[in-house]
């Protein structure tokens, strides 16, 4: 059957099931909208977490990523995984024991102060709005790739379906879709691995299989490590970055995730406390299935890139060269007029280039797949897409509706007109975000390291501290939360902006990227949290009673 | 009182141990010993390598797993 039958049929039946789900799982009240009730059972939360943390990023451009990292591709891995230790241990029993709807909700709380409460809810927005923009684009993208359709159409209905579920449903529709989506998204990019190791390495695992050898009988690693060699890259076991800012980058992505608030939210959703620890461990669970398969195909894919177009002739490329040479992410130009391709890590002489997304995207054709695997990804890949942009668009209407319409505004609103702002916000900022999914501000690439940065400088010093410490006033708390936002906002805008003055890699402080400068934020926060706290009053009896409280189980 | 307290002091304990594992699998075997541990090699892979993409995820799942049996229990204790 033609490819595009097959897509259409994956993405329609996927798309159907997400409607169904939302019809049957309508919200009629706030705290079904919040979330969902609070009786989710903990696998299924797991799976609707794993399914909102993996996001069309993940999905698509992280094992590419790898795959031209190598080593340094660890942090992400290493990064978006061990953030959930910290959630598990940390955070998430004891928020869900304090048992409100939002991130904001506790920082007010636990801080008794509304200017404590703005402050979260201006960084749970921004942190917010920066990640959805690069979702509803990840839709259009696949569509416009897989449906040939143009990217604005891709976008207006990625926007209609999320719509659909998240107004109508809340987080009680967005949690049983996401349930759905994980099951898509997780047997989508399964069945091509196994079929890629299988082929490769005649082993069906493929985290057996990336530390097997292939036909020839030399370990993939190292055959990898000989072309590295050969082609003049570094050697893809080890890395190229230095080992303070891998070290840096890897713990402000693990704090960002212990930080981000759609994250945190979905651990609300559970019946009780030992349920929000049982819950972090299943994401973490499914989560790794994706995880640990990604480095795997990396391996696979990059090798049978080399292997294939490394000093060969043009002319001989297989079909699927020419067919995303049209799409732009594959390109070739001729510098030495010898009809083969050169790829080298010298731009000089290297005369192709190829963009990270292929590695997932084009795998099926460059192993010569069946055409129904392909159609599988596409509707895999718009799962990732559609509920990451559900969980983050869920966060945006609570963050209006109830921490600074219920919250501050207007006390006295009814649970009824709370709910109908909810769905008007959640309304509104589908709009705003298909907007930004249309017109993508040039900064959406460079802005999701800012995402966690943000988070890991701003929330999590706050939250840890609100629990491990009695001692820890809003005083110090709200400097500590500017502090560091202000620092990340400053060092990001001075290197990935130009403002301040600007500056390259050789002006960074002690070598630390962007990237990893959330960690460096994150200590100042942490400093001046502490200092200030030990110098003004402590909080009063109820908020340590509040404290004690949720330590309990 | 005391029990609770005697609660909370079993749980940072429990905490403490596993976040040093947690940072021992990461950032110790991935990233801070990573050459050395490198010139160990372990079928095709190079341990450091390996913890760095695959070891420490699979850690990091027991640590969670570890942490929700030990919890579980001492929540019981904490009911009788």
């Amino acid at each position: 059957m033609e490819l595009q039958y097959w897509i259409w049929i994956a993405v329609g039946l996927s798309f159907s099931l997400y409607i169904g789900i939302a019809i049957w799982s309508r919200a009629g009240s706030t705290k079904e909208f919040y979330v969902a009730g609070g009786g989710v059972h903990p696998i299924a939360n797991g799976m609707a977490t794993a399914a909102d943390w993996m996001s069309a990023a993940s999905f698509i451009s992280m094992a590419g990523i790898i795959s031209f990292g190598g080593y340094d591709g660890s942090v992400y891995l290493m990064g978006w995984t061990g953030g959930y230790v910290l959630l598990a241990l940390l955070l998430a029993p004891y928020l869900r024991k304090f048992g409100k709807f939002t991130v904001p909700d506790f920082i007010g709380d636990r801080y008794y102060s509304n200017t404590a409460r703005s402050v979260a809810v201006f960084c749970a927005l921004i942190v917010s709005f920066t990640y959805i923009a690069g979702q509803m684009r990840g839709v259009g993208v696949v569509f416009s790739r897989y449906l040939e359709v143009d990217i604005v159409t891709g976008v207006l209905i990625g926007m209609g379906i999320v719509l659909f579920y998240a107004v109508l449903g809340g987080m009680k529709g967005i949690t049983y879709t996401q349930v759905a989506q994980y099951c898509v998204l997780i047997f989508a990019f399964m069945v091509p691995a196994i079929y890629i190791s299988f082929l490769v390495t005649g082993n069906v695992i493929p985290q057996l299989g990336f530390g097997s050898s292939g036909a020839d009988g030399v370990y993939l690693l190292d055959k990898l490590d000989g072309l590295h060699r050969e082609l003049g890259f570094h050697e893809y076991t080890s890395g190229s970055k230095s080992m303070l800012d891998v070290f840096c980058i890897t713990m402000a992505l693990m704090v960002g995730t212990a930080g981000l608030p759609h994250v945190i939210v979905r651990f609300f959703t559970v019946k009780k406390v030992s349920d929000a620890r049982k819950s972090a461990g299943w994401a973490l669970l499914f989560i790794a299935i994706l995880y640990t398969t990604a480095p795997a195909i990396a391996v696979f894919s990059r090798t049978n890139l080399i292997e294939t177009v490394s000093n060969q002739p043009y002319e001989e490329m297989p079909e699927w060269f020419d067919k995303w040479e049209t799409t732009g992410l594959l390109g070739f130009t001729d510098k030495n007029e010898d009809g083969l391709i050169q790829y080298t890590a010298d731009t000089t002489t290297n005369e192709l280039t190829v963009d990270a997304d292929i590695m997932v995207l084009a795998n099926p054709e460059i192993a010569q797949l069946p055409n129904w695997v392909i159609a599988l990804l596409a509707a895999g890949a718009l799962a990732a897409a559609l509920s990451t942009a559900a969980g983050l668009l869920l966060v945006i209407s609570s963050a209006v509706s109830h921490d600074l319409l219920k919250k501050m505004v207007m006390p006295n609103i009814s649970d009824k007109g709370e709910l109908i702002a909810a769905r008007i916000a959640a309304t509104g900022a589908v709009c705003l975000a298909g907007y930004f999914g249309i017109n993508p501000p040039g900064f959406v690439a460079a802005t999701v390291a800012l995402a966690f940065g943000l988070a890991a400088s701003s929330f999590f010093p706050a939250i840890l501290l609100g629990i491990f410490s009695k001692r820890i006033n809003k005083e110090g708390a709200i400097s500590g939360m500017l502090v560091g936002v202000s620092l990340m906002l400053f060092y990001m805008l001075k290197f990935k902006f130009g403002w301040f003055g600007g500056g390259t890699k050789a002006d960074w402080w002690f070598g630390i990227s962007p990237e990893g400068f959330g960690t460096v934020a994150m200590v100042f926060n942490f400093i001046v949290t502490l200092i200030i706290s030990s110098r003004t009053p402590a909080p009063s009896k109820d908020i340590q009673e509040l404290v004690a409280n949720i330590r309990r189980p | 009182m005391s029990k609770s307290k005697n609660y909370w002091k079993k749980n940072i304990r429990y905490i403490t141990i596993l976040l040093s594992l947690w940072f021992i699998v990461s950032f110790g075997c991935g990233i801070l010993f990573v050459e050395q541990l490198n010139t160990i090699q372990i079928g095709g892979f190079k341990l450091g390598f390996w913890f760095a993409q695959q070891g420490s995820i699979f850690g990091f799942v027991a640590i969670i797993f570890t942490y929700i049996y030990l919890m579980n229990k001492l929540d019981q204790t904490q009911n009788n």
